[in-house]
């Protein structure tokens, strides 16, 4: 049953895929979301059984590599961990195949989209019941793949096409460092099972081993290796460039892999990983120090972005920046609570927003909507929800987990823990005011768009509001109902054996014993955000466009997202073709071969048109050859040879 | 195990089949009908053949299996020798396995001397077959140069417009490099006295003497590998070939060399390939990361592969000299993959040349519109060749890097940033070739795969899933002799150390 979880999303995708055309659209539709919809039954027994009465289990299915001390099986392992994540991915993802159904229903290949969407939620099914580091690594590349078929679905628009190649590579730069990192696992461990390497991680800490060429702390070097893989899935600075790109995707594919799911991939990494990276304090100061300045640098970029989407893409890519910073402070169970209330919470924004566009006649730039919140209410609502978990207001689910990781930073009474907790706050100030922002700059105002739009403005079908109601559910009552469990009273007995936090410290103690000022501070920045943007965009609106010309060199900086594509376009993109063509033509062509086969038969053809002119074909010319010979010969011996 | 002497079947089953189509006479139409279906039905009933050689394989057992020994000429103690051991076991299959594939994709691609073309390939397969399998080195120098001839000859006759330079450019680099080995041969005859390989793989040669044959044997191996700098062959001869010939030649061709790393240079002078291991590891790694480079600026589909194929050799060379179980393994394992993922691409591109006769990335687009079930085999290849896991291409590159790391980190770094090259050097060719708009006329009218072309991917997805998800069936007969090897290099790598501690 457990298995069964696992591999229904399998199924779907197989028979979507290969018999959509026997079984039609609709078919491919009813198989795909029953499929998804036992699964995340399924699922939530598991959470039920796993989590609250303490059955984990790991089921082993068969051996895959064995080359050696090399051995990788096919297991799934349930822990309450892993309990969860199936728990948010089965839900997440069941929500948005039905509404996908509304969604996707003018489009040419619905059976292909349903089974993209299916063969997604099994890889990253397959990602977080992993047991091994390989295993993990086989889910990891396998959403990469399907959000790579996802962000390109429309593969008729250059862009997409783009956007997809983009996210696979930048990726794989991740995965690089990923790969590496069990490279130097399995070399300091002789093993890539969890178990057996959780168990010897505190012997392995303090030593040291050489890597290219320099001394350095293996456990350290390990989780800085393996935090580079976190870092390309989970988008955060340095390579997040492909996360706002991936909005070319269709709506629900941002939704359920940009936002809710692929992307937390690599926060549940670090947590899986909790026993290993106790013991690696410096790769964790460092998680603590990327995580919140991506929070702050993803969250500035998305004041000034007018795309609906790509506001709430970097909005993802900032909250995904608290979930790290958590972990940077060894609050592992505030990461996973904050990424399940997120992915309820941004899941419903973005089907939210894809409500949107959809009534917009596929239009995505907020300059040109405004005025329609009395057409669509129940978007407008739902939007309101997302928005207000979002930003955290009180008792709605994201007050619940931003608060305890704002906690738990200062708890920290670290260096980097106060960097995070301060940069944390300025970034949930600007958190309200973008996302208030793009309420009004939507829903409110006079109607920018043309009058053909703005008649055809309808409320989207009842597939696509019921997901959208549940999820609304979940943002605004997961933080209350699973907070004893995740981070309260009852945390150790919920997370059991899955998380490991050192011996030395109790982070979520000291974040419930901080200040009265720490834990409010966050509602109040939240309540001011609200209200500057309220400013900004109801009472004075011409503000903005003032504020942007008074501080234009920042404006740009920030609109033009710090640079950062252009930077790499310069440093390795185009450097790489440069250089390809250069080897290509110079190494390649002019040396290589010029040197070799081309000049040794240029060189023999020369010497054989030579030694050709030698045979003249007139006897005088052979006889005084002769004769020269004759006379060095002569010479030779008289004067050599005595 | 049965009585049948199955090895010598297998070799030269290939050969009667050729001699009967050899003397099939009548006009030009039925002459060519029935030498297809002979070469058909010859190919298919070898490949079946030599599958009793996997089932009957006895894995626990070491050295050499289905052995078939007879005198040959006495007079200076040459055998007549056949067997496998684990390692060769896979490339007599991996050669029975890709010769009827590739008679089926030339059954409508060849027009002009079909029954000249198909004696080759026959020819080709029993030559293959021989060299993998010969443990006498006569046999296996014959078997090694003569596969030249009827590949020289389906380059230089059915191939395209420059045909001639890339034939005579495939046939001197390689070569140049044998007549090396060959004086190594000899050297080795008049040392033991005898031509046997296992013998020799037996016999402990100084390690001065061992030095110079290895270079001997590297001069060969490197060509035909191809490692860099003597890879530029390989583009041209891939790029002149038909179909059929770039998937023998990336399948299997490309394989002799390392399987010669295999048989002769690590087991019979182990001092030496240690001594030489850091230069090999130069070389791979800059194949990886050259001609990866190399491969994004392409213009032209085959060269983009051939390219691919140089950097994935040399994950290939850089395993085999980690001296690891897993680096040997998934050497061995690359090769296996990659002999099933090139020679697939290279059937991908020759489903499009056949319909619109030009290889050139620029002429296509947007196939995937009028071309679904080509553009999702396509992309199957595309990702196991990235190394996907779960597809055939991720156990081998992993086990390589993990053992490359254990001899080398900085190796290991450099060679592991072939992912990111290799998945973008594909990723652009799928862009560009499979998705955007569909806007030329000419790709308009294209048909997708028909019933024969789908008969020749099917048995190739199977089998890169199947080495993807359940590799053991083929990493499990390979463990006895590749732990042998490692074991025998081990004791060379310390006598290596008690050198240099001498010298200090």
């Amino acid at each position: 049953m457990f298995a069964a979880a696992i591999f229904l999303p399998l199924l779907g995708a197989i028979v979507a895929g290969f018999f959509g055309r026997w079984i039609g659209d609709r078919g491919a539709q009813i198989v795909t979301c029953a499929g998804l919809l036992a699964s995340m039954v399924l699922g939530w027994f598991i959470l039920y059984s796993v989590g609250f009465r303490g059955e984990a289990r790991t089921v082993e299915l068969f051996t895959w590599i064995s080359s050696g001390a090399f051995e990788v099986s096919w297991a799934l392992r349930f822990d309450t961990l892993t309990a969860v994540m199936v728990f948010v991915v089965t839900t997440v993802s069941a929500m948005v195949h039905v509404y996908s159904v509304g969604y996707m229903s003018h489009d040419h290949s619905i059976p292909r989209f349903m089974s993209y969407l299916s063969i997604f939620t099994f890889f990253m099914l397959m990602l977080v019941t992993a047991d091994n580091f390989v295993q993990m690594f086989f889910g990891w590349e396998g959403v990469g793949v399907a959000s790579y078929l996802l962000i390109g679905f429309w593969f008729d628009r250059p862009s997409a096409n783009a956007a997809a190649m983009k996210a696979f590579i930048v990726n794989r730069v991740g995965d690089f460092g990923f790969a590496l990192g069990i490279m130097a696992i399995f070399f300091l461990f002789g093993t890539v099972s969890f178990d057996a390497v959780f168990a010897a991680a505190p012997q392995m800490a303090g030593k040291n081993f050489e890597f290219l060429g320099m001394q350095v702390d293996a456990l350290t070097t390990a989780c800085i290796l393996l935090f580079i893989g976190a870092m390309g899935k989970s988008a955060q600075l340095g390579l997040h460039t492909w996360l706002p790109d991936a909005m070319e995707g269709p709506t629900p594919v941002s939704a359920l892999i940009h936002a809710a799911t692929m992307v937390t991939a690599g926060v549940f990494m670090l947590c899986r990983l909790s026993p290993v990276f106790e013991y690696a304090p410096t790769a964790l100061a460092l998680v603590t120090v990327v995580g919140a300045t991506t929070a702050i640098f993803a969250a500035t970029v998305g004041l000034t972005q007018f795309d609906i989407k790509r506001v709430i893409a970097y909005s993802t890519c900032s909250q995904l920046g608290y979930m790290f910073f958590a972990i940077g402070v060894s609050a592992y169970q505030a990461a996973i609570f904050h990424l399940m209330t997120h992915a309820f919470f941004k899941a419903l924004l973005f089907l939210g927003a894809g409500s949107v566009i959809h009534a917009m006649s596929d239009e995505q730039d907020m300059r040109r909507m405004g005025g329609i919140w009395r057409l669509i209410p129940t978007t407008y609502a739902m939007m309101w929800i997302g928005s207000l978990a979002l930003a955290g207001l009180p008792f709605f689910a994201g007050f619940y987990s931003k608060d305890i990781i704002l906690e738990a930073a200062y708890g920290a009474h670290s260096g980097v823990g106060q960097y995070a907790f301060w940069l944390g706050i300025v970034a949930a100030l600007l958190t309200a005011f973008y996302s208030w922002r793009l309420l009004f700059l939507t829903f409110h105002g006079r109607p920018r768009a043309n009058e053909k739009v703005m008649a055809h403005v309808h409320e989207s079908p009842l597939v696509m509001i019921v997901p959208l109601a549940v999820l609304a559910l979940g943002a605004v009552f997961s933080g209350w109902l699973a907070y004893e469990a995740f981070v309260g009273h009852d945390y150790k007995e919920f997370w059991g054996a899955s998380i490991f936090i050192g011996a030395h410290h109790e982070p979520l103690e000291a974040a419930h014993h901080v200040p009265g000022w720490v834990k409010l501070l966050p509602i109040v920045v939240a309540v001011a955000g609200i209200a500057l943007a309220w400013v900004a965009y109801i009472a004075v609106p011409d503000l903005p466009a003032r504020a942007a010309a008074a501080f234009r060199p920042v404006h740009q900086f920030f609109f033009n997202k710090w640079y950062f594509d252009e930077l790499y376009d310069r440093l390795f993109v185009r450097p790489s073709f440069y250089l390809g063509r250069g080897l290509w033509k110079t190494g390649d062509g002019a040396l290589i071969d010029g040197v070799g086969p081309d000049g040794v038969a240029a060189a023999t053809r020369l010497l054989s048109i030579r030694a050709s002119r030698l045979q003249s074909g007139y006897v005088y010319h052979y006889a005084f050859a002769m004769l020269i010979g004759v006379v060095v010969l002569v010479s030779w011996y008289l004067y050599v040879r005595i | 195990m049965s009585g049948l002497p199955i090895l010598s079947l297998v070799t030269f089953l290939p050969l009667v089949g050729a001699a009967l189509i050899f003397v099939v006479r009548g006009d030009a139409e039925t002459v060519a009908r029935n030498a297809r279906n002979v070469a058909l039905w010859t190919t298919a009933i070898t490949f079946l053949l030599s599958l009793l050689l996997w089932i009957d394989f006895e894995p626990g057992q070491p050295g050499f299996q289905f052995v078939e020994k007879a005198a040959w000429i006495p007079d200076f103690n040459i055998t007549y020798h056949l067997g496998v051991d684990g390692i060769s076991l896979f490339f007599v299959l991996l050669s029975t396995f890709l010769t009827p594939i590739c008679i089926l994709s030339s059954w409508v691609a060849v027009q002009k001397r079909v029954k000249e073309y198909m004696i080759s390939f026959l020819v080709l397969e029993t030559m293959m077959v021989g060299m993998f399998s010969s443990l006498d080195f006569v046999m296996f120098y014959i078997f090694f140069e003569a596969v030249l001839i009827p590949m020289f000859l389906i380059i230089g006759v059915w191939g395209g417009a420059r045909r001639v330079y890339a034939a005579f450019k495939f046939f001197l680099y390689t070569l140049l490099g044998s007549v090396l080995m060959l004086l190594g041969i000899l050297v080795i005859y008049f040392q033991i006295g005898s031509t046997d390989i296992p013998t020799a793989m037996a016999f402990a040669f100084t390690r001065d003497m061992q030095i110079w044959l290895w270079l001997a044997f590297f001069a060969s191996f490197a060509v035909k590998v191809p490692m860099w700098p003597v890879h530029t062959w390989l583009p041209d001869a891939h790029v002149e070939a038909p179909t059929a010939g770039s998937v023998i030649l990336a399948g299997v061709l490309l394989k002799m060399g390392a399987y010669g790393f295999l048989r002769f240079s690590l087991p019979m002078f182990p001092e030496a390939s240690v001594y030489f291991a850091p230069f090999v590891y130069t070389l791979s790694v800059v194949a990886i990361v050259y001609t990866s480079l190399v491969a994004l600026a392409q213009e032209d589909m085959k060269k983009l592969i051939a390219y691919s194929s140089v950097a994935h050799m040399g994950y290939v060379t850089l395993g085999i000299f980690t001296f690891t179980q897993q680096g040997l393994e998934g050497a061995i394992f690359q090769m296996l993959s990659h002999g099933i993922v090139s020679g697939a691409l290279f059937l991908c591109v020759g489903v499009v040349y056949d319909r619109l006769h030009t290889r050139e990335i620029a002429r296509y687009g947007g196939l995937v519109h009028r071309m679904p079930k080509y553009a999702v085999i396509f992309m199957l290849f595309m990702m196991a060749s990235v190394g996907l896991p779960g597809t055939s291409g991720f156990v081998g590159e992993f086990l390589i890097l993990v053992g490359a790391f254990r001899a080398n980190t900085w190796v290991a770094f450099l060679a592991t940033s072939g992912l990111v090259l290799g998945c973008t050097y594909m990723l652009f060719l799928y862009r560009r070739v499979i998705f955007g708009r569909l806007t030329r006329d000419d790709l308009k009218t294209m048909l997708d795969l028909d019933r024969r072309e789908v008969a020749i991917f099917v048995p190739l997805v199977v089998l890169v899933l199947w080495m993807g998800i359940y590799p053991s069936s083929f990493l499990d007969p390979m463990a006895l002799p590749v732990g042998q090897l490692v074991d025998r290099l081990k004791l060379a790598e310390a006598a290596g150390q008690a050198i240099f501690l001498a010298q200090h």
